[in-house]
């Protein structure tokens, strides 16, 4: 480009600087909506990728978009994402309603994958594409007491991934709910529930993981599950990682405790 | 040499490569096609494999990749590289000319802009396409994710073509009128980010244009062709007897329509007698046809 950010011949100082200036400027309002279009498009929260696929944005920086998983799919489930497509642009992903992922054992999709962005290592059953969530309970019509149990019969993870609840029926007095159940540990967001489910529109749906899962804060001890480890003189200090108390704070924990439990004047 | 039908016979022999690689591609998505057991190609552009061995990608998107910090697998790095030293060889931009879809697009809105006498009004520097190369390198680092492929009409087409174009023809549709009515060459000749890289590998590229100055008669008919007429500039081109410019795509178009044959293909050592490196003044004798 030398050539360009060069004076040329019979052209003045003047000429010059804001023929350069003109060019710095474009670049600069190039660079600028660019810049806000990758960003803008980066948050696609609603897109299934293939197994393997490394979580958000570490999947749409290592993805080269060669279409080889795509390619390598048997049922022709995965696409690679088009304007107006869920899914970063060129990035594979695949719609579990109209076709899920079968889970292959020898997941060849990941295996093709030339760029790092698929875990070529992936187990099927550690693959975790999405997480299946019964969203619509006022339709599933398990939860109506009529028996269904479709999601569950073609759930790879049979038992595993989706379990049934069974409990007393009420209205009838005799009968019992089959409620299907999903267990996030096992869950690989396949799709085939939301693929089977046989309402007009899926009761049970796959969402990303990021989406569909809470996070209980570290603070919280269920105790009921930890018997042996929470005790009665459990102090914050045997808590686990956490940030150690400095001495300062817990001087200050202690007033406020005093305080709190200060009861002088209260019953005056 | 004045025979028709091998007067256009590069034209007409990328006319069959540039479409003739993504029916390939199709063939190996659509129908698997394979030989003895392998798979003939698997992928696009951006990335491929041929036999289940050799792997290929696109140099420009792997860096693109390296920079957002990640290292990618193997396969890419390597792929890359074999792509780089193929277009090394054959001419950084034979890319652009021989393989990419979008050369049609540019090629025949050019055209029809010449049939309807479409005045130059716009311009832009040629150079702005290093301006957006270094833009894409640089958005890369900053978003982290490769900033051109993000956005390429490149690879919207290229995809297009395999997977199904979908709103990818407003790519199409949008490429070709700016080419049409705004700017000849528009996208292809100033401002692709992957035109401007096989650019900086053309310099080096030992397959070049071979310039016989005795029996140019200066008529410009390889001017009036070529998609990057500066590239052809008399002076420079009659001093260093072949065309050092990495903005040429090798397309071959000047040695098609040059009626004196003083354009031709040769390797970048059989100029002179004595050799020129790119980039110094002094003039080398040239030889004689």
């Amino acid at each position: 480009m030398g050539a360009f950010l060069n004076r040329t011949a019979g052209e003045s100082r003047r000429q010059f600087l804001a023929r350069a200036s003109r060019f710095a400027g474009m670049t600069l309002v190039g660079g600028l909506l660019w810049g806000w279009l990758v960003q803008e498009s980066k948050a696609q929260p609603f897109a299934l990728h293939p197994p393997g696929a490394k979580s958000g944005q570490d999947l749409q920086s290592r993805c080269i978009k060669c279409g080889m998983c795509v390619d390598a799919c048997p049922y022709d489930t995965l696409s690679l994402s088009r304007a107006g497509d869920d899914g970063a642009p060129g990035v594979p992903y695949f719609v579990a309603r109209n076709t899920p992922c079968y889970m292959c054992s020898d997941v060849p999709c990941a295996r093709a994958c030339p760029s790092g962005a698929l875990d070529r290592e992936v187990e099927i059953t550690r693959a975790r594409m999405g997480l299946a969530v019964l969203l619509d309970q006022e339709n599933c019509i398990a939860f109506q007491g009529l028996r269904c149990e479709v999601c569950y019969r073609v759930c790879p993870l049979m038992g595993k991934a989706i379990s049934l609840q069974y409990s007393p029926q009420e209205r009838t007095g005799k009968h019992a709910f089959f409620r299907p159940v999903v267990h996030s540990q096992e869950c690989t967001g396949c799709g085939m529930c939301e693929h089977a489910c046989i309402l007009e529109e899926p009761a049970i749906k796959v969402l990303t993981r990021r989406m569909a899962k809470g996070r209980l804060g570290r603070h919280y001890r269920l105790g009921w599950k930890e018997k042996g480890v929470i005790s009665p003189d459990f102090t914050p200090d045997d808590a686990a990682p956490g940030p150690e108390l400095k001495e300062w704070g817990r001087r200050s924990g202690e007033r406020a405790l005093k305080e709190l439990n200060d009861t002088e004047g209260l019953y005056d | 040499m004045t025979s028709t039908p091998r007067k256009e016979r590069y034209l007409l022999a990328r006319r069959i490569i540039q479409l003739g690689v993504p029916a390939l591609f199709i063939l190996g998505y659509r129908f698997d096609l394979g030989i003895g057991g392998r798979e003939l190609i698997q992928g696009n552009l951006s990335a491929s494999r041929i036999l289940d061995a050799l792997p290929l990608a696109d140099p420009l998107a792997v860096s693109q990749l390296l920079l957002t910090g990640r290292i990618p697998h193997a396969d890419v790095l390597w792929g890359a590289l074999v792509v780089i030293l193929f277009y090394w060889v054959l001419g950084g931009r034979a890319f652009c000319s021989w393989v990419c879809p979008v050369n049609i697009i540019g090629d025949s809105a050019s055209w029809l802009r010449a049939r309807l006498d479409i005045p130059p009004g716009f311009t832009l520097p040629r150079q702005l396409r290093y301006g957006l190369l270094a833009l894409a390198l640089f958005l890369s680092a900053l978003t982290g994710v490769a900033a051109f492929e993000w956005v390429s009409p490149v690879g919207i087409i290229q995809r297009g073509l395999i997977y199904g174009m979908g709103l990818g023809w407003l790519a199409v549709a949008g490429l070709f009128l700016f080419d049409l009515l705004v700017l000849r060459h528009g996208w292809c000749g100033h401002m692709c980010p992957l035109g401007a890289f096989y650019s900086l590998v053309g310099r080096f590229s030992l397959l070049r244009i071979r310039f016989q100055k005795d029996t140019c008669t200066s008529c410009g008919k390889c001017h009036r062709v070529c998609p990057e007429p500066q590239v052809l500039a008399l002076k420079p081109l009659a001093q260093k007897g072949r065309v050092l410019s990495g903005n040429c795509t090798n397309c071959a178009r000047c040695i098609e329509v040059c009626p004196e044959g003083s354009l031709s293909f040769a390797p970048r050592w059989k100029t002179g007698e004595e050799l020129q490196q790119p980039g110094t003044k002094k003039a080398g004798p040239v030889r004689a046809a």
